[in-house]
């Protein structure tokens, strides 16, 4: 393998984890637009994501259903399992303290986060659980570089979701609201917009994300444990600052260069200190440009 | 019967009391301006009747029908718009985008994409301006912006919270003009204005508030001439 090649394929290998903290990032990203908290039990919506789509997995090939089913259904059941569990945490943890200090709605999240994590190792024990591989191993050989099926799978279907998120938000009438909930809530409700529901779509849609982040996470690693949320919540944390908190493109770019980094930084340095690399990156550009890659602008009030 | 009626409402803020038994109407067809000087609670006012504070006491109703407890949506539903203080047009969102929200709990789309031409029409600088983002237009603009956008929603009764503040002369008149525009066309006007004296040329009746409490009220022409309204508000 050429100097080259090593490069390429561990841009590739990178870019494949970034992948999957874009998608994780989202869910950081919208909910502090439109509500300015960082939401620290989305680390464990994840991970509920991923376990969500292992019981369905689990299930259907205990009734042999073909792999493209199996990982439809895991896919949806996830997605439909992290969409409500977003809602409902933003019913029952959020809205209650919506107008309380800032503090309290972080120290709530922080205990939410807690709590879903040992609801986790409750339901599903403490130990690692083996994920089945659905994915056909396939590999191409591309120029000397070589791809697998699982690599397509999670550029393809981030891809798909982040084109149709942004459509969302750029095109449809609910992101038009979304956006202007982020700007000024209090004009929106005298638009008649219901501000409410839009904060809870948006924990939803999320939440969502970062279901089918959880899902791919799975079936790229093979293995899943409780208490993975919490490193995977804080590098996708890490990627919505980097590409600039409240920044959808943002958290987009912001996974894709923090999964580059590690991942070239796994290559030519060494593996074990990949988290290192993450946190660097962002000590880094935090000292120099405060704001992110695109920064978020404050709104600005005449 | 009057169109939008206050009846003995009382509103504080945590302990300290803001609105003591404010009753007032405006009924179909009418400008009635609200005058008080700062911190009189005229803002609180509009607030309370759109829904944005809760009431301690007192009732709210809308036609024949109470709004009190409503949330500031419905209230919107219900036919009542409310353009704010200092105007909070939605700065990175487009002028058109602006225009669109303000009707957003409409749901006749083509009904609603025609309301959109008319208000160029009325406010023929939104249309040159339709693509731009609405943080980029001066405050003149951004005024006709947010009245525009308050009338999308086809309401019975338009709440304006200081419309001519902070602007240049020039735009003080035609947003004068653009108001008694709005109520040839059948919208009913609620006015807070610290130009008292223009409020008063447009006005039909006018309400002066003081610390919390109406303590006059009267037709607007009979207001110009009252020698307390003369001298707290109209500089003697």
């Amino acid at each position: 393998m050429t100097s080259l090649q090593l490069f390429f394929q561990q841009l590739a290998n990178g870019l494949t984890l970034g992948a999957i903290y874009a998608l994780i990032a989202l869910g950081y990203t919208m909910v502090y637009g439109v509500i300015q908290l960082i939401n620290f039990a989305h680390g464990e919506v994840f991970m509920v994501g991923a376990y969500g789509a292992l019981s369905v997995i689990l299930l259907c090939t205990a009734a042999h259903l073909p792999w493209p089913v199996v990982l439809l259904a895991a896919a949806l059941g996830a997605l439909l399992l992290c969409g409500g569990l977003g809602g409902v945490i933003e019913r029952i943890a959020y809205r209650p303290i919506r107008r309380a200090p800032r503090l309290n709605a972080l120290i709530t999240a922080i205990g939410m986060s807690f709590f879903l994590q040992n609801a986790l190792m409750l339901c599903y024990g403490a130990t690692d659980r083996q994920f089945p591989s659905l994915i056909p191993s396939v590999r191409w050989d591309v120029g000397g570089l070589s791809f697998t099926g699982m690599q397509l799978l999670i550029w393809g279907s981030s891809a798909v979701l982040m084109a149709f998120l942004q459509v969302l938000v750029m095109s449809t009438k609910l992101g038009k609201a979304m956006r202007a909930t982020s700007q000024d809530p209090v004009a929106c409700a005298l638009l008649g917009i219901p501000v409410d529901r839009i904060i809870a779509i948006t924990f939803v849609i999320g939440s969502a994300l970062g279901a089918i982040g959880g899902l791919l996470f799975g079936l790229y690693y093979g293995t899943i444990n409780f208490h993975d949320g919490y490193l995977m919540g804080m590098k996708a944390f890490t990627a919505a600052v980097l590409g600039g908190i409240g920044n959808i493109p943002g958290a987009m770019i912001g996974g894709l260069v923090l999964g580059m980094l590690e991942g070239l930084g796994a290559g030519y340095l060494s593996s074990q200190w990949k988290n290192v690399f993450a946190f660097v990156a962002l000590v880094a550009l935090l000292l120099f440009k405060p704001t992110g890659l695109l920064a978020e602008r404050v709104a600005e009030r005449a | 019967m009057a169109l939008l009626s206050l009846e003995n409402v009382e509103v504080g803020y945590a302990q300290t009391p803001v609105l003591h038994r404010v009753s007032l109407t405006v009924e179909k067809g009418e400008i009635v301006t609200l005058l008080g000087a700062n911190g009189a609670g005229k803002t609180t006012t509009l607030m309370a009747i759109s829904g944005l504070l809760s009431l301690q006491a007192g009732t709210i109703s809308l036609e024949t029908a109470c709004v009190v407890g409503l949330t500031p949506s419905e209230i919107v539903r219900r036919g009542i718009a409310h353009v704010p203080e200092g105007r909070r047009i939605l700065p990175r969102l487009t002028v058109w985008e602006n225009l669109e929200l303000g009707g957003y709990l409409r749901e006749d789309e083509r009904m609603l994409k025609q309301d959109r031409e008319r208000m160029c029409t009325i406010f023929p600088i939104l249309a040159k301006r339709k693509s731009q983002l609405a943080g980029t237009l001066s405050g003149g603009e951004q005024q006709m912006l947010a009245i525009a956008r308050g009338l999308m929603s086809r309401p019975k009764v338009l709440l304006l919270d200081e419309p001519s503040l902070g602007l240049a002369p020039k735009w003080v008149i035609t947003i004068f003009e653009i108001i008694t525009r709005i109520h040839r066309e059948g919208v009913a006007v609620l006015l807070v204005e610290q130009n008292t004296y223009l409020a008063l040329q447009i006005a039909h009746r006018g309400y002066v508030l003081e610390t919390g409490r109406i303590v006059l009220s009267d037709t607007a022409s009979a207001l110009a001439n009252n020698p307390h309204v003369k001298t707290a508000y109209l500089g003697g």
